[in-house]
């Protein structure tokens, strides 16, 4: 049996933008398998800059092995299907007539065989419980069966990790409650990044706090949501 | 999306938005109303154009590195070449022994060299426009020499989102990257051309959609605020004296190039 090795590893990564802004300084993380953990902080810490690194679409200095593999273009297409990246926005995410294409695009894209696509979709769409909504177009749909579809796109792919960029943003009472109940029967190793603390304390035990970059504090939920102080310092109350 | 605006304190920066508005109008129509073939008068807008990029201190790289925005329009005219009313087979040896023959006409390729050179020269002199004037105050000079309120509240309005939709477009070309991997296993990743173009397609439908959208919600905004398609009229200033004297030297030198073409062209 292999031994535990981080599914994700991040070693002192450091972004700029463009513009020469620093996103990031210097972050160290390890995500290991099964965990399910919250990136939180104030708008502008850094967290959807981390997120994009975790499957190459931003490379920064420093290191991020995924399942021991480095983050380097020969591995792009590796990665990319063991992360799975759950963006804000589902409209940037769905892009075909069909919810069935959407969710088909990452397997076809892989050159995966038709039947062995049919397979993965149907799978997808039941484990977001939209298995009707093959041939709906996702341009119609409300804002939290778009967000499950959206979802299903990435859980196409089997990815090991899912990565949500603020998935109950917009989202009316009951889709988020439905979307946390989601989350707690998906089994993959999750990374979240939201300003929802109570969905942090539902779903996660660990949480990772960015603040201007750099990780503030990394430790159990339970503990970091009673620190008052620290969640004042970090602009999160 | 960035201003091409540079800042600079040249006198080509400092003067009037309105006088450089119709100057670089003047330019645009002497120079395309010059007849074919005038070189001369063609290398004389070029230096005309290199000597205010000079002026303005905005280097004559940039505006050249620039101005290959022209080159579409350029080949819109490349069919010239072969469709003159002089047109010859070609006599090329390579060609002849595979049996084939292109008709050249050396009429259709003045033409085409001609419309080529003008289109480049045209662009530069609006790519120095934009460089040297800040984008609101060429909107107000557009108002201020009587464009209608439309026209110029579409082109600020255009301007002002097309950075948004560009964003959207880099958002969802990302989205698009993070789902775009490869199986483990003997499988070719990437799919065919028809399934990708059909995949583009579909995004360009999305942000099609939700462009139009965004164009309600704004213009909702806008109602809200009390928009009711009218600009607020800017006080007008007089073109001041100095500035006066040159757009009337100005127009006069376009005047005199333009002469001088009709006398070196066909």
């Amino acid at each position: 049996m292999r031994s535990m090795q981080p599914l994700i590893e991040i070693q002192n990564l450091t972004y700029h933008y463009p513009d020469g802004k620093q996103a990031l300084n210097g972050i160290n993380l390890a995500v290991m398998p099964g965990e399910k953990i919250s990136l939180v902080g104030a708008n502008g810490a850094g967290k959807s800059t981390l997120l994009l690194h975790l499957n190459g679409v931003l490379t920064g200095e420093g290191g991020i092995k995924v399942d021991g593999l480095a983050l380097e273009k020969a591995n792009l297409g590796r990665i990319r299907a063991l992360v799975g990246l759950v963006f804000q926005n589902p409209d940037d995410q769905l892009f075909s007539s069909t919810v069935y294409e959407d969710v088909a695009y990452g397997p076809t894209y892989q050159g995966l065989p038709h039947s062995e696509v049919q397979q993965r979709v149907q799978a997808a769409l039941d484990a977001v419980h939209m298995d009707d909504y093959a041939s709906r177009n996702p341009y119609h749909l409300s804002g939290g069966e778009k967000k499950r579809i959206a979802i299903a796109t990435v859980l196409s792919m089997q990815p090991q990790v899912l990565i949500f960029d603020e998935p109950t943003a917009g989202l009316d009472p009951r889709a988020r409650r439905e979307l946390i109940a989601l989350l707690h029967e998906l089994p993959q190793t999750m990374l979240i990044a939201t300003h929802d603390l109570p969905l942090v304390e539902q779903l996660t035990p660990r949480t990772v706090i960015l603040n201007r970059g750099a990780v503030a504090a990394d430790g159990p939920t339970t503990r970091i949501l009673r620190d008052a102080r620290l969640l004042d310092e970090n602009g999160l109350c | 999306m960035q201003e091409r605006y540079t800042h600079s304190s040249s006198p080509v920066h400092a003067l009037d938005a309105r006088v450089k508005v119709i100057l670089t109008l003047v330019f645009l129509l002497s120079l395309n109303l010059t007849p074919i073939s005038a070189w001369p008068a063609y290398i004389l807008y070029l230096s005309l154009t290199l000597s205010v990029a000079l002026l303005a201190r905005v280097g004559t790289g940039f505006v050249i590195k620039r101005s290959a925005l022209a080159l579409p329009f350029m080949l819109a005219a490349l069919p010239l070449v072969f469709t003159g009313a002089d047109a010859r087979p070609l006599a090329l040896p390579l060609l002849r022994e595979l049996g084939w023959s292109v008709p050249v006409s050396l009429q259709g390729l003045e033409r085409f060299a001609s419309i080529a050179l003008r289109s480049w020269i045209s662009v530069q002199a609006a790519i120095l426009l934009a460089g040297t004037t800040r984008f609101n105050d060429l909107l107000t000079a557009l108002q201020q020499i009587g464009l209608p309120h439309l026209f110029v509240a579409i082109i600020g309005l255009m301007w002002r989102y097309l950075s948004v939709i560009g964003e959207e477009v880099l958002r969802m070309l990302r989205a698009r990257a993070s789902r775009s991997a490869s199986a483990p296993g003997r499988y070719r990743a990437g799919g065919s051309l028809a399934w990708r173009a059909r995949v583009t397609g579909g995004m360009a439908g999305s942000l099609f959609l939700r462009s139009l959208e965004r164009s309600d919600r704004v213009y909702s905004a806008m109602l809200s605020r009390g928009y009711n398609g009218q600009q607020p009229v800017e006080g007008l200033e007089p073109i001041s004296a100095a500035n006066r004297r040159i757009l009337l030297a100005g127009v006069a030198l376009l005047a005199a190039l333009w002469l001088f073409g009709l006398l070196t062209g066909r």
